[in-house]
């Protein structure tokens, strides 16, 4: 029996809410690791605290939020257990790999090492204590990689089969999968995002310590490699992120189509939408500002591909449907016990579309006889919601382009020394430190619900993947989910506004600003600020 | 490479492992946490608990996690089954382990008593209620567990979190908690001096002792108390097919059947016994890093104690026999449980060299004058 409706719905609130949680914290694990190695690396090379003191400082906020990264994710790795166990059954052969490999290969390399780099430092030579800390920022990115290839898969599902002796599709080619061109642009896309964040965290954070003029020199320093890495990483996210829509495109033609609320096919080269307001009773898009050629050139780089639009989608994935049900029809035969050569050539040759069949369980339990009204729903439901990935994918690339702003103009001043009169960019910098949050979750949300209502795109619904659980389990764990995360989340917020506003005092090595006597008064003349030059050792 | 049949069993064998991996490193944490509030008495005392464990907690609870992992890859059946049967528990256990992390990271933040002691809370329910979480639920699997498939192969799982606190499943959660309690005990007194490692001896001393009751009342309880299973008919065991297509019986002592079988298998239980009046004895010899052997040995021979009982069932049904998944049926495909097999034999070594590497790194006792001279750094 197919879970209810209302299961189904308590269980995506509940992996979207759990999974946002956990990338509230991913992101500054990502680019906060490398970060402090390329403090690191400083120091191990030039000798000077300073540097030392720089990352055991940003370390210390890195602990705060690494704690929470660990807390949210232990959920996700046994939800889709709990809460998607015919998901589990279905696709574990495939989806399972990667997330054991990712535990072995990358959980353990940062979850072993990161307690070494807090606790290691009095007990190993410098570049030891360096490859330490190296060793924890490829774990965590090498664990973004293995999810990623999963997930890459949950999109464009290669490399597999169904197997009907089992009732599951099963691996054909691990290489396909691993080497899946979605799971790669979704990588780099995803971990380039976490670098943006760290940036602005490491450059927001500093800006205030300017603003304040309180420890300059090390705030300075801080703020150079940020703005160094945040320019970079930003360039990588636009291009990447551009490099994601054309992979969208070519395998996941509904996403694009919504993302773009193209609802009709338009002639070649298509125009882009840059602003309007995706009516999805009516299907067309009101208050449309466009570019012309645009889309065309984005989405197939070319000026002669056509990109369908949403109406001649839907038109396709009702033929689909169809086929869907003679595998349906095919498979059951089957099951039955006729394994002939014939029942089986029968379905090899409609399994494809086998994924589209399962749509109509929703409606109708024995799929083989749903009526044609049935059949137009199940192709409804084949789109998603166009509003909110039309306007999420906008609100995501309008703040790259923020970004790059904030990180293009804070370089440019850094190297020109004039950042001390450019107190409107460090206050810019300080406030823009929530905005890549935005960004990254908006992002995932146009990337996940982009994919319904498909858990595997084209292979099985979101409806049917669902644990038959009872209503009342699953209202008794969002409770605990969300009264948890919401909690632990106050406190490390309280914790790390705390020890960002001590600043590298809270390192108490009797060097910084609240050591000093008279606290108020800064050790830094405030004459340093503009000028690199007086970057001496402090 | 190997065959389908051959990768089963060594599939069958390398859960074991993740499983004993798990409770040997992240049991001796649970234990600590366990009994923080009885062997330390003073911020000082409990920071050097919590110290002791500090720079290694975090890879012990990644045993854990890649078990989970692990299982989901090479035994998607019971991955799906379990935590999903198991629902209600596993939340409750998930909530309790969401403690650990924030427990160790926050709670030296800031040195305010009613803030310490509120984590020290914390810390203390994510040692004590995974135990005694994956305790019952072991017990349960002895038990079977109420659950069937559908022809589309979709599981259905009837019953309810309280049916899970059976007296049987009670006891073998008190079990585990003493188990753990004992390894972290002995842990404990490999890493400190003085008074907490007296205090630890006399709790080495009593958990074992009620290890060994609660393991003993198991045993008669599995030999005359509970029905067993048994595979009456399945398909060739190097072929792919559903748990539903074999024949299942439920009898009185079915449990013991590998044991009748196999008599050496009586080597697991003995051992159990022995490693725990080991450890009591290295402790009143004082030597820790022995009696630390000995508490090993035990938690590893209890575990393989009740996996070999059931051999090869993993999660018998009681509601729908056939149903129970078994080493055999519970598998992922031949192909995939062929690349987790050089995934494991790559990585599993690597991860015990260098988690080695970070113990010896770390090594040293922890004692008041460690804690003063790390006010601001230490946990
Ligand atoms: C792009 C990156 C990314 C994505 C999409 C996810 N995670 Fe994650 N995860 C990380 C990147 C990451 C990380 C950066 O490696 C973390 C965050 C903080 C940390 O401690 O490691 C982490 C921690 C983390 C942990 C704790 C590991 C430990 O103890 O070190 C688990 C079990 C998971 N994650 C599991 C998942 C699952 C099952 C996901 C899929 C739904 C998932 N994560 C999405
Ligand atoms: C951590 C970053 C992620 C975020 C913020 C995120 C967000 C979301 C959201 C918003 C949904 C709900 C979609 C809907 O039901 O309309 C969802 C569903 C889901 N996502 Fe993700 N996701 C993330 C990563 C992943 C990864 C890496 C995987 C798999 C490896 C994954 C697997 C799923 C599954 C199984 C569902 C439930 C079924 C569904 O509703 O499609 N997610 N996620
Ligand atoms: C500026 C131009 C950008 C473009 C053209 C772009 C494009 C895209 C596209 C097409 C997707 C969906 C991919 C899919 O569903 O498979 C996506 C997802 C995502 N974006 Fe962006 N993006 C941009 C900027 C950003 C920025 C600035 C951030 C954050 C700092 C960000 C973070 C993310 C994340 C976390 C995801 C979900 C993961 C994924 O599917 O790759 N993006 N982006």
């Amino acid at each position: 029996m197919a879970p209810i409706e209302e299961v189904v719905n308590l269980s995506r609130l509940q992996f979207a809410a759990t999974a946002m949680y956990h990338f509230l914290f991913v992101p500054l694990t990502l680019g906060l690791s490398w970060v402090l190695v390329i403090m690191e690396s400083v120091y191990v090379m030039t000798g000077r605290e300073i540097y030392r003191d720089m990352t055991k400082f940003w370390g210390k906020l890195f602990a705060i939020n690494f704690a929470m990264g660990v807390t949210t994710g232990i959920t996700l790795e046994f939800q889709f257990g709990t809460n998607w166990s015919y998901y589990s059954h279905y696709v574990g052969d495939i989806f399972g790999t990667p997330l054991a490999i990712e535990g072995m290969m990358a959980f353990f390399l940062e979850s072993s090492f990161v307690g070494l780099m807090f606790f290691g430092w009095n007990r190993l030579s410098k570049p030891a204590h360096l490859g330490v800390t190296f060793l924890v920022a490829l774990g965590s990115n090498l664990s973004a990689l293995w999810i990623l290839i999963a997930n890459g898969w949950m999109n464009n599902p290669v490399g597999a089969e169904f197997n009907f002796e089992t009732m599951r599709m099963e691996l054909v080619s691990m290489t396909e999968v691993i080497f899946n061109p979605v799971a790669q642009v979704k990588f780099v896309h995803t971990v380039a995002s976490g670098y943006v964040a760290a940036s602005m965290f490491v450059l927001g954070v500093s800006s205030y310590y300017l603003l304040k003029a309180r420890d300059t020199a090390f705030a300075l320093r801080s703020f150079a490699i940020a703005a160094a890495f945040g320019l970079a990483s930003t360039l990588s996210v636009i291009v990447l992120g551009d490099e994601s829509g054309y992979t969208a495109g070519e395998v996941n033609k509904v996403k694009l189509a919504s993302i773009e609320a193209e609802w009709e096919t338009e002639p070649a080269p298509a125009a882009f939408t840059v602003i309007g307001l995706p009516n999805d009773k009516e299907e067309r898009t009101d208050y449309a500002v466009k570019i012309p050629y645009m889309m065309g050139l984005i989405a197939t780089r070319s000026t002669d591909t056509q990109v369908t639009g949403i109406k001649d989608l839907k038109a396709q994935n009702r033929e689909r449907i169809i086929r869907g049900m003679a595998a349906y029809a095919a498979l059951t035969r089957l099951k039955s016990g006729d394994k002939s050569p014939e029942a089986r050539a029968a379905f090899n040759e409609l399994k494809s579309d086998l994924g589209y069949g399962l749509l109509l369980k929703k409606y109708t339990a024995t799929v083989i006889d749903a009526t044609p009204e049935q059949i137009t729903k199940a192709s409804n439901d084949s789109i998603p919601k166009v509003l909110p990935l039309f306007l999420g994918f906008r609100l995501m690339v309008g703040l790259g382009v923020l970004f790059l702003f904030i990180f293009a103009t804070s370089f440019y001043f850094l190297i020109r020394r004039r950042l001390a009169k450019k107190r409107w960019l460090l206050k810019l910098a300080l406030f823009s430190i929530p905005l890549p949050w935005v960004a990254i979750e908006t992002g995932w949300i146009v990337a996940e619900y982009g994919r319904q209502p498909w858990t595997i795109s084209g292979v099985l619904p979101t409806h049917l993947s669902a644990s038959t659980l009872q209503v009342n389990d699953l209202y008794f764990s969002l409770a605990g989910f969300m009264g948890f995360y919401t909690l632990l989340l106050v406190v490390e917020l309280y914790l790390m506004f705390k020890y960002a506003r001590l600043g590298p005092s809270s390192l108490h090595t009797g060097k910084y600003h609240f050591e000093q006597p008279g606290k108020q008064i800064s050790s830094d003349s405030p004459g340093s600020l503009g000028s690199l030059g007086s970057l001496g050792s402090p | 490479m190997f065959d389908y049949e051959t990768l089963k069993i060594i599939w069958w064998a390398f859960v074991g492992v993740l499983l004993i991996g798990f409770a040997l490193m992240d049991g001796f944490d649970f234990g600590v946490g366990t009994l923080l509030p009885f062997v330390a008495k003073t911020d000082v005392e409990r920071r050097i608990m919590i110290n002791t464990i500090g720079p290694t907690w975090e890879g012990n609870q990644t045993w854990f996690i890649t078990a989970g992992g692990a299982l989901f890859a090479a035994w998607p059946l019971a991955y799906a089954a379990a935590f999903s049967g198991f629902y209600v528990a596993l939340m409750i256990l998930l909530f309790s382990l969401f403690l650990r992390p924030v427990g160790f990271d926050y709670r030296s933040k800031i040195a305010d008593t009613r803030w310490r002691s509120t984590w020290d809370w914390a810390l203390f329910v994510g040692g004590f209620v995974p135990p005694l979480i994956f305790g019952v639920a072991f017990g349960n699997l002895l038990l079977g567990v109420p659950f069937h498939y559908d022809d589309t192969m979709r599981l259905e799982y009837l019953g309810g979190f309280l049916d899970l606190l059976n007296p049987f499943g009670l006891l073998s959660g008190v079990l585990s908690v003493a188990m753990l309690s004992m390894h972290g005990a002995a842990f404990l007194r490999t890493k400190t001096d003085g008074v907490v490692a007296q205090r630890a001896g006399i709790a080495l001393m009593i958990s074992a002792m009620v290890m060994m009751f609660m393991f003993a009342a198991a045993g008669v309880w599995v030999a005359f108390g509970i029905d067993g299973y048994r595979i009456l008919t399945m398909p060739d065991a190097n072929s792919a097919f559903m748990p539903v297509v074999k024949t299942v019986e439920r009898l009185r002592g079915g449990w013991m059947d590998n044991y009748a079988r196999w008599p050496l298998m009586w080597a697991l239980p003995i051992a159990g016994f022995a490693g725990a009046l080991l450890s009591m004895l290295f402790t009143l010899r004082q030597r820790a890093v022995a009696a630390f052997m000995g508490s090993s040995l035990a938690v590893s021979s209890v575990i393989l104690t009740a996996g070999a009982s059931m051999f090869p069932f993993v999660m018998p049904s009681s509601l729908d026999p056939n149903s129970s998944l078994t080493a055999w049926d519970v598998v992922a495909s031949h192909k995939s449980l062929g690349i987790m097999f050089w995934v494991v034999v790559i990585f599993l070594p690597l991860i015990i060299v260098y988690t080695g590497w970070i113990y010896r790194v770390m090594r040293g006792k922890v004692d008041a004058a460690h804690i003063a001279a790390n006010e601001h750094s230490a946990y």
